[in-house]
């Protein structure tokens, strides 16, 4: 597969994250997410005021840029915006779903882990 | 025998055989590489979907952590914690580095986090290495320590997912590449193989046909040349009879005439004509 093309950018990969307040400061605080003067936020906040169509907006905004290896993405933003997800299927970068406070981690909504669990059977 | 199912379009000839064969042999080739192949790449696959699993509660459980240990944070700091953190936010501290993984031909990148050294240990956010993040003003008047732990626990937390991401791409790559390869060798045991016998029994029937068909051709040929030959022969025979027979004939007359003559000339018998 020729196709998957590994080249390294001379500034490295970036980790961009979706997530809630709480989300975003801890991994801000952990050091990802970039901002500067020209681009735009490697992170986005969302609260329950952001509309759909900015997150999906971001979302694929994160996808189609090429120095994002690894987007994180809040599991319930990840589930409002699942069609957009779930079309999603390029390998890099990688779409993470992580937990967030207030909702906990329910691994049967996660669409990788969903085929993995087809792939191994009912494991659980 | 040689209609059934689809084959190449091709003309039967011995060249097309030899191309045919030569053909099969780089199919079965093929297929049989395919195979192990894919048989390779599954092999990673499952350790790897274990592996998924596992990391992927882990990761839920560290998360867990992390975010009690930020809401400690942010009790001792203020609410304003995340509007320091998150305006300060500049050049990130954690950069990702892809490396390439082969396996079996396919690439996979894996994920590797590296601290950039021109980072800025800005406030708190993006604080570098251990030993900068101590001088960086984020929690300077209150809750230094449960800020900085927070920070090492999101730190662990984001390293335990950014190896997921490495698991999750290998998964996705690996996923891809096994129904291509497996593709490919059904493809080419279930259409190019059977078509490429199919033709070469199609060519090497239509030889022994065209084999037969000369052969008979031959036969016929034969067999008319020899009847012509008997017929001229037997033409030839009642010719040569007629022309032995009107010779003899001629030269019987020729004889009697000849013998009248002599015996008109003579006059007959008479004993004192000596030749």
């Amino acid at each position: 597969m020729s196709k998957n093309k590994i080249v390294n950018r001379e500034g490295g990969y970036l980790v961009a994250v979706i997530g809630d307040e709480d989300t975003v400061t801890g991994f801000l605080m952990a050091g990802v997410g970039k901002k500067d003067a020209k681009q735009s936020n490697y992170f986005v906040v969302s609260s329950k005021e952001t509309p759909l169509q900015a997150i999906e907006e971001a979302f694929i905004g994160f996808t189609n840029r090429d120095d994002i290896a690894i987007i994180l993405i809040n599991q319930f933003i990840a589930n409002q915006i699942r069609h957009v997800v779930n079309n999603f299927q390029k390998p890099v970068p990688a779409i993470l779903e992580i937990p967030s406070k207030e909702h906990p981690y329910q691994p049967s909504k996660d669409s990788i882990l969903q085929r993995v669990r087809n792939m191994l059977g009912n494991t659980d | 025998m040689s209609g059934t199912g689809t084959r190449l379009a091709v003309v039967p000839s011995r060249m097309t055989l030899q191309q045919m064969k030569a053909k099969l042999a780089g199919a079965t080739k093929g297929h049989s590489m395919l195979k192990k192949k894919s048989d390779a790449l599954l092999v990673r696959f499952r350790s790897i979907l274990k592996d998924i699993m596992e990391q992927k509660t882990a990761a839920g459980d560290q998360s867990k952590d992390s975010m009690l240990s930020l809401a400690l944070a942010k009790y001792t700091f203020g609410e304003e914690l995340k509007y320091v953190v998150m305006e300060n936010v500049s050049e990130p501290a954690n950069k990702i580095k892809l490396t390439p993984d082969n396996v079996a031909g396919v690439m996979i990148p894996a994920f590797a986090t590296y601290q950039e050294s021109a980072a800025t240990g800005g406030l708190g956010s993006n604080a570098k290495d251990p030993s900068q993040r101590g001088g960086t003003l984020t929690g300077l008047s209150k809750g230094g320590q449960q800020v900085s732990e927070a920070r090492e626990s999101f730190q662990k937390s984001l390293l335990m997912l950014i190896s997921l991401a490495s698991l999750q791409t290998a998964f996705i790559i690996l996923d891809l590449a096994i129904k291509l390869t497996n593709r490919r060798v059904n493809a080419l045991e279930n259409v190019v193989k059977p078509r490429i016998n199919n033709t070469i029994s199609y060519i090497i029937s239509e030889l022994d046909e065209l084999e037969r068909e000369e052969f008979f051709r031959l036969k016929l040929i034969q067999n008319k040349k020899d009847r012509e030959r008997r017929i001229k022969e037997a033409e030839e025979m009642k010719h040569r009879d007629e022309r032995a027979k009107s010779a003899l004939g001629g030269f019987d007359n020729a004889h009697f005439q000849k013998e009248s003559l002599i015996g008109a000339a003579t006059g007959g018998e008479d004993a004192d004509v000596i030749f």
